[in-house]
């Protein structure tokens, strides 16, 4: 149902009945690496290409998502995905092996909350009885996407991040036990004029804060009922700048009740990823909630948590052709 | 940022700018800059090496010398890209790998090895000179200026 302006309240309350997460060498050595299912320590996973590679993590993460959840995949109504592959070839391509009626879906790193928040409002209106949400990144095909060859000697400017390479994916049920999502408040498109692609937690902590605030006013809450508050991908930059912004605007939120994914997914001394803000991609955010957080949930550590996925819906075009970034948040709440 | 660009934006998204840019950490030049003179006078002095090298024991002289060089260093580059090596060294170095003949012979090899993917013909033959060939085309074109400036001048009576 409408609540406000912009924001869903799912009445029903669906409930998250499985979750996993997928995660490549470098998540291996990060400091989430306890909560992923699956962890790889090669890059190409057997397979002969990056892009197959990526599939192959999203399949993984689906399927073991839907084994935890109990269920096969015949019963899950719809599929909803997104990456950021041209032409999201890698959850269309996972779509075609599951077999499952399918979604794509895209908003860049914001695709996770993006397919949650729909997802369960498929399940919350009746449409299905269980859908499932995905999304994965990897680090080398996103350089190759967006950047240059993984091999180029470029040297990346400390306001760069570090692109996820894992997959994570939700079973969302009307019935079961588990975290459930109650509620969530969709972005609108932010552009604040930033236009270097190697800053895109400056470039997307502008749309965290108005998709933040958006909440607040929609729900009229303010953040300190929520026991964590958690942003995707802004990395060490954006979250400060994400941090002061709010405090700007008059919303001060502890130290310790606001993280972000991308910020903490790395440890200071892991070797072979340069200097760099933290963490980006999909599956950022997908990995560490689907993961981590949705573990601590069900430890009962967490009661209740917001989730604002951010996204850069840029293009290598758009960049080239000198637009600015345009950024998008979605916020989900969950509660157990 | 340039004061064009400045202009399209909005005061809200300045002020933003500003704002942001306060919260940044800034690129570490000074560092960069002596990472880079170290590293590119390192590569520079293996070059000089190799050239005595090729003068002395292979019957080279000074202007033939340069190719096998050249040669030599190019080969080390791809190799040591094609082991993932050069790009954590580039990180660290800079502009100090980036500027030798072996930043440019990186720029060739890793786009090749990027999309063989592809295949030979429209992955490693259509996406090899990605990153070097502007490198290629405007340096030939700055050549072509050069020598007809030099022609003129000639002409003129100039040196």
């Amino acid at each position: 149902m409408l609540q406000g302006y912009q924001s869903w309240v799912f009445e029903n309350k669906p409930v998250i009945i499985g979750s996993s997460a997928v995660g490549g060498p470098f998540e291996a050595q990060g400091n989430y690496a306890a909560d992923f299912d699956i962890l790889h320590d090669d890059l190409w996973l057997g397979e002969d290409s990056f892009e197959k590679a990526e599939k192959k993590m999203l399949e993984q993460a689906c399927e073991k998502a839907i084994k935890k959840a109990g269920l096969k995949k015949e019963d899950i109504q719809f599929f909803l995905s997104g990456d950021l592959i041209n032409q999201i070839i890698a959850s269309s391509f996972t779509a075609r092996t599951l077999g499952i009626p399918y979604l794509g879906i895209y908003g860049a790193c914001s695709s996770a909350m993006e397919g949650l928040a729909l997802a369960a409002m498929i399940v919350d209106s009746g449409f299905a009885r269980y859908a499932l949400a995905g999304t994965s990144s990897h680090n080398a095909a996103s350089e190759k996407q967006y950047r240059y060859p993984t091999e180029y000697g470029a040297q990346k400017p400390p306001t760069a991040q570090w692109t996820v390479t894992g997959a994570g994916a939700v079973v969302l049920g009307r019935e079961g036990d588990g975290p459930r999502v109650t509620s969530a408040t969709i972005g609108r498109v932010v552009d604040m004029g930033i236009s270097d692609p190697f800053n895109m937690g400056a470039a997307m902590a502008p749309a965290a804060v108005d998709t933040i605030e958006a909440h607040m006013r929609d729900f009229n809450v303010d953040l300190m009922q929520y026991d964590l508050v958690i942003t995707g991908d802004l990395g060490k930059i954006g979250r400060s700048i994400t941090k002061d912004l709010l405090k700007k605007h008059g919303i001060d939120i502890p130290e310790d009740r606001y993280i972000d994914c991308g910020a903490t997914m790395y440890k200071e001394s892991q070797p072979l990823i340069p200097l760099i803000a933290g963490a980006s991609g999909c599956a950022c955010v997908a990995t560490v909630v689907y993961g981590h957080f949705l573990n601590r949930m069900r430890k009962g550590e967490l009661k209740r948590i917001l989730v604002i996925a951010t996204g850069a819906l840029l293009s290598p075009m758009s960049y080239q052709q000198k637009e600015t970034i345009p950024c998008i948040a979605h916020a989900v709440s969950i509660e157990i | 940022m340039s004061s064009k660009k400045q202009k399209k934006l909005t005061p809200v998204q300045q002020e933003y700018q500003e704002f942001a840019k306060a919260r940044e950490p800034k690129r570490p030049v000074l560092k960069n800059c002596i990472r880079a003179f170290l590293v590119g006078g390192i590569i520079c002095t293996i070059g000089q090496g190799l050239m005595w090298i090729f003068m002395n024991y292979f019957g080279f002289d000074e202007k033939t010398a340069g190719s096998p060089t050249v040669a030599v260093l190019v080969f080390l580059s791809v190799l040591l890209t094609s082991l993932g090596v050069y790009d954590h060294i580039a990180q660290w170095a800079g502009a100090g790998t980036a500027v030798p003949v072996t930043g440019f012979a990186n720029t060739i090899a890793s786009a090749a090895i990027e999309h063989r993917t592809e295949g030979f013909v429209l992955g490693v033959g259509g996406n090899m000179f990605k990153i070097a060939g502007p490198v290629i085309v405007y340096g030939v074109f700055s050549a072509f200026v050069v020598s007809i400036v030099k022609v003129v001048i000639k002409m003129l009576g100039g040196v």
